[in-house]
């Protein structure tokens, strides 16, 4: 079974955007190594000719109409803000850039 | 600087093109969710739960949109999938509110079409056919304001302002298979590609494509090879490109950088670039070490779309004029030599010109005007003709009044002058100016009179047979009624005053 | 008055023995006299709840029709949202959140004129089976106060078992509304999925989660059923047909000829003895009801606690990664200079707790390039195996049964340390959510060995919720001629102040 390094544990951390202290790291680097070797079974029954589920219903196409209703007033969507300026979402600098 | 040409770029290189175009669809409410798409409103007043991705929404497919997108696979020739469904492209990031898009992974909703472009070459017009990998839906993102910096752009910046009225408009993104073969017309033929794409989609009218409000976007990805090589080169990709011009000059630009790299022994780095109006040249953007992992997965929240047989066929069905089958109707019904079309193309004034025809203008007329007087205008302010005051109706109502000699062509051009300028309608502009067309043969015989009495020696002339001497006579007398007159009236009236048959 | 059922609190108030105001503010005194013990409520929300039974009281004089519940109070889990009211789903990076907008549950509640007297402890964001995870402290078993009261769902459970509350919502994603009823004596139904609206439910596992009733009696938990159940055209996973009739079913309990499945993988073996020993004297009462018990087998069962500790790990990285300090919740970090990326990568670090942080990541991996197949891809190849094990079975019964869970409550922190042991609990429960089918625990009793309460489970097919209702109801019925009186008479009194 594959073990992950406290460098995977860190990699995922990142993609993640959490920072977890070294301390985080390195317990989760010994509970997943544990827990992998726990799941991991799965692919002994998860043949090639199984197909997955997504979905526990066979629903398709549910779709709504083109119309529009009432939004959230601005007071309502930014009530929760953290801070806000001129009616918009403030938020501290961004460093990378939109993808 | 280098001293690299295109010409020394294409002696050596080949281009390998591949382009993305979002469009943004004009359904009324979001893709996923009832809030308003209208354009231009005040922040954060087109938002809910869903689209702001409060703990506990839930988002529910726009109908619209799938037809809208549909529509949008059939006119590029594409096979519709009978099962399609959404997934989640996970990356953070403040615009973008769930921290994942919902988009489309490995069984997008449209595969497999084309698109046959046709570009003027040194060889005469030659036909590009574009291959279409696929048709996706997905979801846009909100507006960030950056401030503190010096531009307004985000490198510098303080802490930025974002609104979300524009998060989860529907839309649809259209990725080409790789396109070689161009040679040295690649940024002709993406530019042609770009425009046809929009005239398709406009004729669908599902998106008001506007490249400079941003409903239409293309990012353009180029590589370059060595002639006859069969290795394809590290392709970069630019975005910002606003306009069908910058489509041109930015796949222009980078081949030429991409040149200078290569011919210098560097390696092309796979980046996103972006494209800067100004200059023409592209800026390096985010340069990942680690390409970002998505972890694409089918969305939980959404059930599959599968469209049904009958349902397509109806859309297809409905489908408008292809924009090239459009276009050869109009050439053959307006007798349009080929390199008038092509100019009428490459001018993007054809919709213009066929709306003024709709109207009741002659169409060599409607066609003369908006592609001699008032594109002379545009180039020199510098502007687009649709930045221009003018419209069709004006330009087809001074036809009709040149038409009906209301007008001489001399004086129609100062009124078009006026329009521009912003006096007003053709018929404001007209009296505002007093601008007049002397019809009256009494009023012009007065002035013939007067002009022949005053240079007698001149009329002489005529009288003798030397009919090219008239010329002058007839100037005064434009002189005379203060360029009034319908000089080729003038003339008639003159040589017969004189004793010669005018013809 | 408290101590009654709902059905009976709704007769009281639809004769005008007593007014909504007055049961309201009994179980008002009820919370401030007890929550300090067993701190089911996180937020308890007196204003409001009066002025709501104050509605009903004036809708009642005024003769307008009311529905059967109205005016009856109920206890709704952390993890909905209630406008207005704080909202934390036991987490730190929503403290003091005040939702702008309603769930569909909270809609129907309302509408049907339900007193909501306050938002339940949970372990943080659904996740865990003891409430141990909750970033605000445990919740504490009302019949042993140094044990769990089950989870992610056990503030609701305990507020019942406590008498704070006739009813409760909880949710369920693995078995967090069924395992809390089994160790606190009272009734959770997790309805088929796609029976209840997730507008407004915080999402943890969107393809299982699912909200449900929780109440004393079975009768009461179908009450409820029918007031939440329902299409919603907010949620695209909802079931677009009426409510199965649960109602009927409840009042009828009738198993006269009802084949009920015993599965083989889940037939206690290896459980508690006194678990196990009360399981299998219900099968008896069953059986002298008129029921057949035959057996089944499951074989893929014993893969469905891996493949849900990969599905519903990876649907949360996804679904959490919204809280991210930009638009609400805590911001941390917003110093001088600091960028938006550190903001969030410190927000979450100290906003989510430990078990958060740990299935995040899992998730994250489980989805990655190069790992989707063997991991996310696996474990929902083996949901159809279980989907399919479920319909080989559901020919040949029309329930199945198990035990709920293979423990009765263990003590407060004897497995935290121990990821493993701890999900261990949700062995029997999570197949049901696996598969999208009904789930229903009920009291079977007290285990002999420590006099703490058994869970019996009911399972019904797809869309075929009545059933559990019915099985539920004859056995409830036939454990009460034996018992003289409702299990929850047993519980401590926990009477008194301080």
């Amino acid at each position: 079974m594959s073990a992950l390094s406290r460098d995977d544990v860190a990699n995922l951390a990142r993609l993640a955007r959490i920072e977890m202290t070294d301390q985080e790291l390195e317990n989760l680097t010994t509970e997943f190594g544990v827990i992998l070797n726990a799941v991991a079974r799965v692919q002994e029954v998860a043949t090639t000719d199984v197909p997955a589920t997504s979905h526990p219903l066979a629903l398709t196409n549910i779709f709504r109409s083109d119309v529009v209703i009432p939004s959230l007033t601005p007071e309502e969507a930014l009530s929760g803000a953290p801070a806000s300026e001129e009616q918009r979402f403030r938020v501290p600098q961004i460093l990378g850039e939109e993808a | 600087m280098s001293a690299l040409t295109y010409d020394d770029v294409i002696a050596k290189y080949e281009p390998v093109l591949g382009l993305e175009v979002h469009v943004e669809l004009n359904t009324h409410s979001k893709m996923f969710c009832g809030c308003s798409t209208i354009f231009g409103a005040e922040p954060n007043t087109q938002t809910c739960p869903v689209c702001l991705a409060l703990p506990g929404a839930l988002p529910v497919v726009n109908e619209k949109a799938i037809e809208s997108t549909i529509l949008i696979g059939l006119a590029l020739n594409c096979s519709i999938a009978s099962f399609s469904r959404f997934a989640r492209k996970n990356y953070f990031y403040p615009d973008m509110p769930k921290n994942f898009q919902i988009s489309q992974y490995d069984e997008p909703i449209c595969i497999n079409g084309y698109v046959d472009v046709e570009i003027d070459t040194d060889e005469g017009p030659q036909s590009f056919r574009i291959e279409i990998e696929r048709v996706h839906m997905e979801e846009d993102t909100g507006k960030s304001l950056h401030v503190g910096g010096a531009t307004g752009r985000i490198h510098g910046a303080d802490y930025s302002l974002l609104d979300y009225n524009r998060a989860g408009i529907p839309l649809v993104e259209i990725v080409t298979k790789i396109v070689p073969g161009t040679g040295k017309y690649a940024p002709e033929v993406a530019k042609a590609y770009v425009a046809e794409l929009r005239d398709i989609l406009r004729s669908l009218g599902v998106s008001d494509v506007k490249m400079e409000q941003g409903s239409l976007r293309c990012d353009a990805n180029v590589s370059l090879r060595l002639i006859g090589s069969d290795v394809l080169g590290t392709r970069s990709e630019t975005k910002n490109v606003n306009s069908l011009r910058s489509v041109e000059r930015a796949v222009r630009g980078e081949m030429i950088r991409h040149a200078e790299r290569l011919n210098k022994g560097e390696k092309v780095v796979q980046e996103t670039r972006h494209f800067q109006e100004d200059t023409g040249l592209t800026r390096s953007g985010r340069s990942k070490e680690k390409a970002e992992d998505y972890r694409y997965f089918p969305e939980p929240d959404l059930v599959p779309v599968t469209p049904d047989a009958k349902w397509i066929e109806t859309l297809r069905e409905g489908l408008p004029e292809r924009p090239s089958l459009r276009r050869k109707r109009l050439q053959e019904q307006w007798s349009v030599p080929d390199k008038e079309m092509a100019a009428m193309i490459n001018a993007d004034v054809l919709n213009i010109v066929e709306e003024t025809v709709l109207l009741g203008a002659d169409p060599t007329k409607a066609r003369t005007w908006w592609l001699g007087e008032v594109s002379r205008v545009a180039n020199e302010k510098n502007v687009a003709i649709s930045e221009l005051a003018i419209t069709s109706k004006d330009i087809a109502e001074i036809v009709a009044l040149v038409a009906q000699g209301e007008l001489t062509d001399k004086l129609a051009r100062q009124v078009v002058e006026g329009v521009i300028a912003g006096e007003g309608t053709p018929a404001q502009v007209i009296a505002a100016r007093g601008i007049k067309v002397v019809n009256d043969d009494g009023a012009l015989m007065a002035a013939i009179e007067k002009v022949c009495s005053e240079q007698s020696e001149t009329a002489d002339k005529v009288r003798n047979g030397h009919l090219p001497a008239a010329g002058a006579l007839i100037g005064a007398v434009m002189k005379e009624t203060k360029g009034q007159a319908d000089a080729a009236r003038v003339r008639e009236l003159l040589l017969g005053h004189l004793g010669q048959a005018a013809n | 008055m408290i101590n009654k059922t709902a059905a009976e609190m709704a007769e009281s108030l639809t004769s005008g023995a007593t007014s909504s105001v007055a049961l309201t503010q009994a179980h008002l005194d009820r919370i401030a006299e007890v929550d300090r013990k067993v701190h089911a409520f996180l937020h308890v929300d007196t204003q409001g709840a009066l002025k709501q039974a104050a509605d009903v009281d004036a809708a009642r004089a005024r003769g307008e029709k009311l529905g059967p519940l109205a005016g009856v109070p109920l206890a709704l889990k952390d993890v909905l949202v209630q406008k207005g009211v704080p909202t934390t789903c036991g987490s730190k990076i929503l403290e003091g959140w005040r939702p702008p907008y309603d769930s569909t549950v909270v809609t129907h509640l309302k509408n049907a004129g339900v007193v909501i007297l306050g938002k339940t402890n949970m372990d943080e964001f659904a996740m865990g089976s003891s409430t141990e995870n909750s970033a605000y402290g445990p919740t504490h078993n009302p019949w042993d106060l140094t044990r769990i009261p089950g989870g992610s769902g056990g503030g609701s459970a305990a507020a019942l078992a406590a008498f704070e509350a006739p009813l409760a919502i909880g949710t369920d994603t693995g078995g967090s509304i069924r395992q809390p009823a089994a160790v606190t004596g009272t009734v959770g139904v997790k309805p088929t999925y796609g029976g209840v609206s997730r507008y407004g439910l915080v999402a943890f596992s969107s393809s299982l989660d699912q909200a449900g009733p929780c109440a004393r009696t079975v009768l009461d938990t179908a009450l409820l059923h029918e007031v939440i159940a329902g299409h919603d055209a907010k949620d695209s996973t909802s079931i677009n047909a009426p409510v199965p009739q649960v109602v009927a079913a409840a009042k009828n309990g009738d198993v006269k000829g009802m084949k009920i499945g015993v599965v083989k993988e889940l037939n206690g073996d290896g459980y508690q003895v006194g678990v196990r020993q009360r399981f299998e004297e219900s099968l008896e009462l069953l059986a002298k009801a008129g029921a057949e018990i035959v057996e089944v087998t499951a074989p893929n069962f014993e893969y469905a606690l891996a493949a849900y500790y990969l599905i519903a790990p990876s649907e949360c990285s996804s679904n959490l990664a919204r809280f991210d300090a930009m638009r609400y919740g805590l911001r941390v970090g917003d110093t001088d200079g600091a960028s938006a990326e550190s903001v969030m990568n410190m927000t979450r670090e100290v906003g989510f707790g430990r078990e958060v942080k740990r299935r995040i990541l899992l998730g994250t991996y489980a989805l990655s390039s190069g790992y989707y197949d063997a991991y996310y891809g696996s474990a929902q190849k083996v949901r159809t195996l279980i989907t399919q094990d479920f319909n080989n079975a559901f020919e040949k019964c029309d329930v199945m049964v198990s035990p709920t869970c293979p423990t009765t409550a263990f003590k407060i922190g004897e497995k935290t340390d121990d990821p493993l042991a701890m999900y261990l609990n949700d062995i029997a429960t999570i197949p049901v959510n696996m598969a999208g089918i009904g789930g229903m625990s009920l009291p079977c009793g007290v285990a002999p060995e420590d006099g703490l309460p058994v869970g019996f489970q009911i399972m019904s097919p797809v869309m075929q919720d009545q059933r559990m209702y019915s099985v539920g109801a004859a056995l409830e019925a036939a454990l009460l001629s034996k018992w003289g009186a409702p299990l929850l008479s047993l519980a401590p009194s926990l009477g008194g102040a301080a």
